[in-house]
């Protein structure tokens, strides 16, 4: 049975999938001391890797080459923001930017000067045995694309490796204070720069999962915001892999919304509930009061190796 | 007009909002907050502009114009005056919160050319015309060059000024440069010098939008801006965030756009391309900017 309780927390988990995967990502990069603003960047092209990949060898070479091409977006930011050790809020604006502006040209070069409309196989929900048959969250949990259960199983391995492990406890060494850091042998630079990395493979998945677990093509600019909306999250989920996870699911919810509102044939206009998202990232961050439980040397630049 | 002459008015038409937006960026980044935001805040003024242009009764003939251009100035303010409002009680990032009010600007002005402010025959997601009272007076008769380009020349001049030579401009730059230390030096209340330049800011890409609507497009549409605030971006770094060095790198940008335009008319190179310029341009400005500081540090 599908009653309209049950659609809605479906289409939370859906909207929240491509959030908590950039969103956990984002955490593990900003553990490191760095704020990756060019996220959005390595979102979008994610998104036209996939189309890209999947043209090739169906919906995991999608995702495979949606990593890559995310990985590669997160590398040019990591060269200018960590190497070069440039303000990371203007590299991140420029790589942002670049791949917005990149993903749509290159996208009309491959699939001609309209962008001729192009679908993609995508994912089919897959329902877990037994687990899909809990009252209420049984089919919002378990009933959805593969993609959601591969971050079912990334949020616990990030959790342990983040504060288990000792590359772990180094990466958080780094953020909190990079001098004492260095100083206990830590190359930090390397580990920020594997960081970046990790976040941006995340976003490029994330990126996979708009158009293989949701939309089957590619539009210009269809990451929509959804790189800085992670990074509200991650503010939000307190720089915690579970706590973005969760936070993701609130932003899922204001997504989600606008289809419950427009199935209930309501009045109010659809622009309402697509600003809402933005909104909520707003009220979000003021109700946490921003930066506070930050890792301390977040952004910072100032030290030496 | 020769092509060359039309090629110039158009470079100076695009240059205009593109000079504008890039004035507010420099001054916000100078006072070292993070302005991703003219975008809204243009798309906001122009907003207001619009407003008043199609309810402006004609009677009142060119005074249209001006309450349309303070209008617009007022509304890019309040539009970032949100964001300085959030960085200051809450602590907010103001790169997220601009950011997100960009987006949030964009729909409520799809919501209002849909709905209020739609034209009469309810057809087209647009205002109806601005009253000719509202309509920017042109510079050069035959062409399509108005009097905002002027404006534009004139803010950066005076911008330029006040940034060297007056007590706020020092003030500004003091808190932008270092914070702590302006604090400390005190006399400099570097939390109020840095809101009033994030407003400050804000204002001069209300202006733009207005001054966009008013001399430009005349009415207001769904994506009246294609991104000036991110070119913003790239025009105020590259001049070195100096105002008059804006003047240039304005001009220049606003014939990159022409160009790309005319690119894809011609030999269909996408006009997306000159967004990927223009973040190489931020990049290679940056990266060079680094290089020679992390050689003066020994640190490379």
């Amino acid at each position: 049975m599908i009653d309209g309780t049950s659609a809605f927390l479906e289409g939370v988990v859906r909207t929240a999938t491509p959030l908590a995967l950039a969103a956990l990502g984002e955490t593990v990069t900003e553990r490191s001391g760095i704020i990756n603003i060019g996220l959005e960047g390595s979102i979008i092209a994610g998104a036209l890797g996939a189309v890209v990949g999947a043209g090739y060898g169906g919906v995991w070479a999608g995702f495979a080459f949606a990593a890559v091409c995310g990985c590669a977006v997160a590398a040019i930011f990591a060269l200018f923001a960590v190497t070069l050790r440039a303000d990371q809020i203007i590299s991140g604006t420029a790589v942002t930017l670049l791949a917005l502006g990149g993903t749509g040209t290159l996208y009309r070069i491959l699939y001609g000067s309209a962008g001729a409309a192009l679908n993609t196989p995508t994912l089919d929900p897959t329902p877990i045995p037994l687990l899909s048959q809990l009252p209420v969250v049984g089919r919002a949990l378990f009933v959805q694309p593969s993609i959601t259960y591969v971050l079912y199983v990334l949020v616990p391995v990030v959790t342990w490796w983040t504060y288990r492990t000792h590359a772990g406890l180094g990466l958080r060494a780094i953020g909190e204070n990079p001098a004492a850091a260095i100083a206990a042998g830590i190359r930090a630079r390397k580990v920020q720069f594997l960081a970046v990395l990790f976040g941006g493979l995340l976003g490029g998945v994330s990126g996979g999962t708009l158009v293989l677990a949701q939309a089957g093509t590619f539009v210009e600019g269809m990451s929509a915001g959804r790189g800085f909306i992670a990074i509200a999250i991650v503010v939000l989920g307190r720089w915690n892999p579970l706590g973005a996870a969760l936070a993701a699911v609130v932003f899922g919810a204001a997504s989600a919304l606008q289809f419950f509102f427009q199935a209930s044939g309501s009045n109010l206009p659809y622009q309402l509930f697509l600003a809402f998202p933005y909104v909520l990232t707003l009220l979000a961050l003021a109700a946490t009061r921003g930066r506070t439980n930050s890792p301390a040397a977040l952004g910072r630049q100032d030290f030496e190796q | 007009m020769t092509e060359t002459m039309a090629f110039v008015v158009d470079m100076l038409v695009h240059a205009t909002p593109l000079l504008i937006t890039g004035l507010a960026v420099a001054i916000a980044f100078r006072a070292g907050v993070w302005n991703i935001g003219a975008d809204g805040q243009f798309i906001a003024g122009a907003t207001a502009a619009a407003w008043v242009g199609v309810s402006a009764p004609p009677e009142i003939g060119w005074l249209a114009l001006i309450i349309a251009l303070i209008a617009g100035v007022l509304a890019g303010a309040i539009w970032a005056a949100l964001a300085a409002w959030l960085r200051s009680r809450f602590g907010v990032l103001e790169v997220i919160s601009t950011i997100m009010l960009n987006f949030v600007a964009t729909y409520g002005a799809s919501f209002l050319v849909r709905g209020p402010l739609q034209e009469p025959t309810h057809v087209y997601p647009q205002t109806a015309g601005i009253v000719d009272g509202a309509h920017m007076p042109i510079l050069v008769a035959g062409t399509r060059l108005h009097w905002g380009f002027v404006i534009a020349l004139v803010l950066a001049v005076v911008a330029w000024w006040v940034m060297k030579y007056s007590a706020t401009g020092f003030r500004v730059r003091a808190s932008g440069v270092n914070p702590f230390a302006a604090r400390s030096a005190g006399l400099i209340d570097v939390s109020r010098v840095t809101a009033v330049a994030f407003v400050v800011s804000g204002a001069i890409a209300g202006m733009a939008g207005a001054i966009e609507v008013s001399g430009v497009t005349f009415a207001l549409y769904e994506n009246i801006s294609p991104g000036y605030g991110y070119t913003a971006i790239a025009v105020a770094l590259l001049a070195g965030l100096n105002t008059l060095g804006v003047i240039g790198t304005g001009i220049l940008f606003g014939a990159l756009e022409t160009a790309a335009g005319a690119m894809q008319r011609n030999i269909g190179i996408p006009s997306t391309t000159a967004s990927v310029i223009e973040a190489i341009v931020i990049l290679v400005v940056i990266a060079i900017a680094q290089l020679r500081a992390n050689r003066v540090t020994g640190t490379a």
